[in-house]
């Protein structure tokens, strides 16, 4: 029974990073009906906003001590963050500490004015044209992003640890009655899913509840009709664009300290979230919510010892079995509409 | 021009201008050339196959600049380097036998496929002599093959499998980077002597060859001296997030984690079990402690502060202080501002060794080349006096035990050497089980 | 003749000339040249030009006439090349046998997959074909290396059976692979000039192969069999409506197309033998995808002209690097060498995904029809700079893409 809570609890956590990503792809593809291949990218991306914050807070100025030497036998040369020199080391650390939390600032706005830029400078223009064309641009659109972040950031993962508060573990095991050791949880994970949660919480609600909202909503329904009925939905979708892309930026800011960033993490994340989109239906909000969580939940179960043991190697495949099994027995996934994507 | 029976592309480049208008049909099949791309004018290609794109980019970028430190050392460049502090000295810095080292370069995206694509077109169609680089075992093991295949020498790259010279072992393939079981057998003594003997072992393997051979190493190695095994699991290799696999650790009894990871998967599992917080756990009254048995100072900088005295083994680190070291270490940092990685080193040294076998043998046949290096000791490379066996192509020196630094002074001061195994430590004889299977053939001169 | 209308003989007859003719072409720069890096007339490069080729051929029979995007495809590849080379291992080294082993064993492969997968439509089929191939790929890297040889690939050794054939040669070697004896990679050079030109007896053989295999799936294209999958792109509903099952013709595309993919598997693992799992990754079947209709979908050239912009690129853009770059931009002032050589550098060698990702870009967004349609403008072109008078067949240039082929 520990076992199954401890992965329980697991599968949360990784269920709500899957059902934040999903959550943005269905987004984008229930307003606009564009199938966006890049959308990992812009994850990967969010998480690359919290390590350039981090390197800026650590833009450091050189110091020469000549006490010590570096590998070549020269003088060392020390660097100390300007930070710390401009708040003294107390505050000055504490900042750089919580580099990851703040970087959720720097990113949103940073993600948005992408998201802008994307959906007028390119995806616009493939509205009308097939599915197939849009996923080859964005596509490509993912390759040279990541490329890029290759570039200037390296291939080789960059450590954005998480403030030293969140450090360690909880012990849930002991809450309920159980020895200690048993039933442990990192902290920065329960934080990630309180987020994601609120997050997730906080798009239902933007939708649910505002009249910009409803408009939306209106016209994932049916485009022609709001037009006609003298709305500009364009300029509504670019925005929910933009909010899309800041969704999968802040959910890659917060998954920074769980792991090290690079540059193609966004690549590792795309299929997974596919699959996650379409088991939930595509164009169904609620449905990519709960598919997220599900896959999560059925992927930590499957790495239990015991299931491993009767079938091996479960683990690996879990979710593209849970896939098959629900497209044959749901055809639309678990909460897709008819007609959509069907041809 | 006298040998038209013998050319490919190195005859082409030099011959053409005179043959110019000239068709020179000659049939080529498989006995009808003596060496494949044999060098027939001033300049000799070397082929160059690292991972340029992909999860180990920046390791392949870091062999790509030892090579080229290498080369320009051949011809004469720079300082020398460790040429100053080989062993033999026969090479004096004219390139390779007189001739001017060029070199090719290609991506293998650490594939199999295309890391052989690569080979073969700098085989086919850039006339290389031989073929080094990769930074992972399945891609070594693929080259090496084609190598053998075509008849080109393979000088492997990072390849830490215990195939690559045991089962999968050719003998046109020569590997100087150490092995699993020798990871095993220099780690085990320290983590005895460190942890105590008593001490029950959780294994997470990646779920591939390369974490099976390690995996099998470690835990022979460490039950020999008393630890337990209490489980090893098989993590998937897309696996990005542990959580889920480690979490259960703490509960099954285990008081060491031993992660046979390498690369981005290593740098995640090992954040993860940080986070966990199970280096601040006591499990039966002892700290619980993480092992990664094959450490790479390059990937460790992905784990930033969760390496911190972990220990693990490396083939070579630019701390060590002998002559060939210092001097390695100061002319690669001269030329690129920073030290350079195990993997920088073992291309350098591999680079090295096969033009000391060329010009030692006088020729670049891969037969003589390879009787050149089977049996050879040589010293001054930065592993002590180093042994290529002869029966099975691996290179027997000794072996670095390291740990993560507690205070860094800088962002490649990131290990500390803890003891340094003597190679008869780690030697095994040629027919130990974990190495059983294969053989190396024929030695191929050209197809 | 041979069952085809005199506009698709033309198409036919180019195609046939560019495959023999590929040593030629494909190596227009003197080999000494600072020029030569861009040739890519060696048998590797080649033998996957036309291999590729093959797989986009088949891929384009289901994605191009039914609209069925299957991304799951490099699944059949990968199980063509274990077979191929499973029967190398077991049987003999002749390439006869594991080519057509490959294509029954991919053929039953689809049936299955396509059997459950086309039970579903649109993206559902898709994420389907995925999650096949993506299990397949899985379970081939790890749990079922005894069959597969996981990260490695499931290469030939000295100690296989090969019941056939000899386990080793009299020099102590692994025999090669072989089509009756002639040896797949034997190879006549020609030089001529500053020029060496490669004649690679497996590079013949697959041409052949991938001739034969454009023949049979421009014939579909044309057959009523092709009309109805077409029937099946434009409206499914209209089909069942008149009482026509639509399901027995797409799955007959799927083998077919699968069929296809097993032929390329098996003759990749023919010229090379060793088959990796990365071959049946989700990137691989990205990468048929994104051949496919970079080339042109629905189009019948477009394809293999996909095949190989994408082959070229990472096979040619992957290996120039700086010291090449010097070479080329030597002539320039040392300053301004070395301006130009950091401006280049991004999008070569280690950064060639990054040309190949613009490039991806730029032909979707101005070329919607692919690379074929780029063609058709270039011939527009010509016909309108030049007197109408001229023929369409102008010898200097590329095939004529027909606008009737482009769906």
């Amino acid at each position: 029974m520990d076992a199954v809570l401890l992965q329980i609890l697991n599968g949360l956590d990784k269920g709500s990073a899957y059902a934040l990503i999903a959550l943005g792809l269905t987004l984008i593809f229930g307003t606009l009906g564009v199938v966006n291949f890049a959308h990992g990218a812009l994850f990967m991306l969010g998480a690359f906003c919290a390590v350039t914050l981090s390197r800026i807070l650590t833009l450091s100025f050189e110091t020469i001590d000549e006490t010590k030497v570096d590998f070549l036998g020269n003088p060392l040369k020390v660097k100390t963050p300007y930070v710390e020199s401009w708040f003294g080391p107390e505050t000055g650390g504490a900042i750089i500490d919580w580099a990851v939390p703040l970087s959720i600032l720097f990113a949103i706005p940073v993600m948005i004015t992408i998201g802008f830029i994307m959906e007028r400078g390119l995806i616009k223009h493939f509205y009308k044209r097939p599915h197939a064309d849009q996923i080859l641009v964005t596509f490509g659109l993912a390759i040279v992003l990541q490329e890029l972040i290759k570039y200037f950031f390296g291939a080789n993962p960059i450590p954005t640890p998480a403030p030293d508060v969140f450090k360690g573990s909880f012990d849930f095991g002991v809450l309920l009655g159980y020895d200690p050791n048993v039933i442990i949880y990192p902290y920065w994970r329960m934080v990630y899913f309180l987020f994601s949660t609120i997050i997730i919480g906080g798009v239902f609600a933007f939708l649910q509840f505002t009249t910009f909202g409803m408009v939306v909503r209106a016209g994932m329904a049916d485009r022609e009709t709001v037009g006609l009925l003298g709305i500009n939905i364009d300029k509504r979708f670019t925005f929910m664009f933009g909010l899309a892309a800041a969704v999968a930026g802040i959910a890659g800011v917060m998954y920074a300290p769980i792991n090290s960033p690079n540059y193609h993490m966004g690549m590792d994340f795309l299929v997974l979230s596919f699959v996650v989109v379409v088991v939930g239906g595509m164009g169904s909000l609620p449905g990519a919510v709960l598919a997220g969580f599900m896959l999560g939940i059925l992927e930590s179960f499957a790495s239990m010892n015991w299931i491993k043991d009767i079938i091996p190697g479960i683990d690996q495949i879990i979710i593209y079995v849970v896939a098959i099994i629900i497209l044959l027995t749901r055809p639309r996934g678990l909460m897709g509409r008819k007609g959509v994507m069907e041809d | 021009m006298s040998k038209f029976n013998v050319t490919r592309r190195g005859v082409l480049k030099t011959g053409a201008a005179a043959g110019a208008g000239l068709a020179l049909p000659t049939i080529f099949t498989s006995s009808a050339y003596a060496v494949t791309n044999n060098p027939m004018g001033g300049t000799v290609t070397l082929g160059f196959n690292v991972p340029q794109t992909g999860a180990y980019a920046d390791e392949g970028a870091d062999e790509l600049r030892a090579y080229e430190l290498a080369v320009e050392h051949l011809n004469g460049g720079g300082d020398g380097g460790m040429l100053n502090t080989f062993s033999s000295k026969v090479l004096d810095g004219t390139g390779i036998l007189g001739k001017k080292v060029e070199f090719v370069t290609g991506d293998t995206q650490t594939k199999s496929d295309a890391a052989r694509a690569s080979a073969k077109s700098m085989i086919e169609k850039d006339g290389a002599i031989m073929i080094t680089g990769g930074s992972s075992s399945g891609v070594a093991i693929a080259v090496q093959g084609l190598c053998q295949e075509a008849g080109v020498i393979f000088m492997a790259g990072l390849t830490h499998s215990n195939d690559t010279t045991g089962k999968d072992k050719k003998a046109n393939g020569f590997r100087h980077f150490f092995n699993a079981y020798m990871s095993g057998a220099a780690l085990a003594p320290v983590l005895a002597k460190m942890y105590g003997a008593d001490r029950k072992a959780y294994h997470l393997t990646a779920d591939y060859t390369w974490g099976w051979t390690q995996e099998e190493s470690i835990v022979a190695a460490t039950e020999a001296l008393g630890w337990e095994t209490v489980n090893t699991v098989k993590t998937p290799l897309a696996s990005t997030d542990f959580s889920s696999y480690i979490a259960p650790v703490l509960n099954s009894g285990a008081d060491v984690l031993v992660l046979n990871h390498y690369g981005g998967n290593m740098v995640n599992s090992l954040t993860n079990a940080v986070q966990f917080g199970l280096r601040e756990k006591q499990v039966n009254g002892k700290n619980f402690e993480i092992v990664v048995p094959l450490y790479s100072r390059l990937m460790a900088k992905g784990a930033g502060e969760n390496v911190k005295g972990i220990f693990g083994s490396t083939n070579w680190h630019w701390s060590l202080t002998d002559e060939g070291s210092k001097a390695f270490v100061k002319s690669f940092g001269t030329k690129y501002g920073f030290p350079p990685s195990q993997a920088a080193h073992t291309c350098y040294v591999q680079t090295l060794l096969y033009a000391d076998a060329v010009s030692r043998a006088g020729s670049f046949a891969p037969c003589d080349v390879a009787a050149a290096l089977e049996g050879f000791e040589f010293d001054g490379m930065g592993n002590g006096k180093t042994l290529y066996r002869a029966e099975d192509h691996q290179c027997f020196k000794d072996v670095l035990v390291v740990r993560g630094k507690e205070n860094p002074t800088s962002e490649f001061d990131l290990l500390e050497v803890v003891e340094v195994t003597p190679a008869a430590q780690v030697t095994y004889p040629i027919d130990h089980p974990m190495f059983a299977g294969g053989s190396l053939g024929q030695c191929n001169n050209g197809a | 003749m041979l069952g085809i209308s005199k506009k698709d003989m033309t198409i036919l007859l180019v195609v046939i000339v560019l495959a023999l003719c590929a040593p030629f072409i494909l190596n227009p720069f003197p080999t000494g040249s600072a020029m030569a890096q861009f040739n890519a007339g060696y048998p590797d490069l080649m033998q996957r030009f036309v291999i590729f080729g093959i797989f986009a051929i088949g891929f384009n029979i289901l994605f191009g006439l039914t609209g069925y995007l299957s991304f799951g495809h490099a699944a059949f590849l990968g199980v063509g090349s274990y077979s191929a080379v499973w029967m190398f291992k077991l049987l003999s080294m002749n390439v006869v046998p594991a080519i057509l082993l490959s294509m029954i064993v991919a053929g039953l492969f689809s049936v299955l997959i396509g059997y459950v997968s086309l039970r579903r439509s649109g993206i559902y089929f898709s994420i389907l074909t995925l999650a096949f191939a993506q299990m397949s790929f899985n379970l081939a890297y790890s749990v079922l290396t005894p069959i597969t040889n996981g990260e490695t690939g499931l290469q030939l050794t000295l100690s296989d059976k090969r019941y056939l054939g000899q386990s080793v040669t009299e020099s102590g070697s692994i025999p090669v692979t072989n089509f009756f004896g002639l040896e797949m990679r034997s190879t006549y050079d020609l030089a001529v000039g500053g020029w060496n030109f490669q004649f690679n007896a497996g590079y013949y053989l697959c041409a052949i192969i991938m001739i034969v295999a454009f023949y049979v799936s421009m014939r579909i294209f044309r057959s009523p069999f092709g009309l109805m999958l077409r029937a099946v792109k434009s409206n499914q509903q209209r089909l069942n409506y008149t009482g026509i099952n639509p399901k027995p013709y797409t799955l007959a595309a799927f083998v077919i197309s699968g069929i296809y993919a097993g032929l390329a598997g098996g003759l990749m693992a023919s010229m090379d033998p060793l088959a990796g799992a990365e071959r049946m990754q989700w990137t691989a079947s990205g990468e048929v995808v994104l051949m496919t209709i970079l080339g042109g979908a629905g189009t019948l050239i477009g394809p293999v002209l996909g095949a190989g912009f994408i082959k070229y690129f990472e096979n040619i853009f992957s290996k120039i690097n700086d010291t090449v770059l010097h070479q080329w931009f030597a002539f320039m002032p040392d300053g301004l060498e070395d301006v130009v050589v950091f401006i280049v550098h991004p999008f070569v060698g280690k950064g060639w995904h990054l040309t190949l990702g613009i490039l991806f870009m730029l032909v979707v967004t101005f070329l919607p029809g692919g690379l074929v349609e780029g063609g058709q403008r270039i011939a527009k072109l010509f016909k309108r700079e030049k007197a109408p008078a001229v023929p369409p067949s102008d010898p200097e240039h590329h095939p004529k893409e027909t606008p009737h082929v482009a769906e």
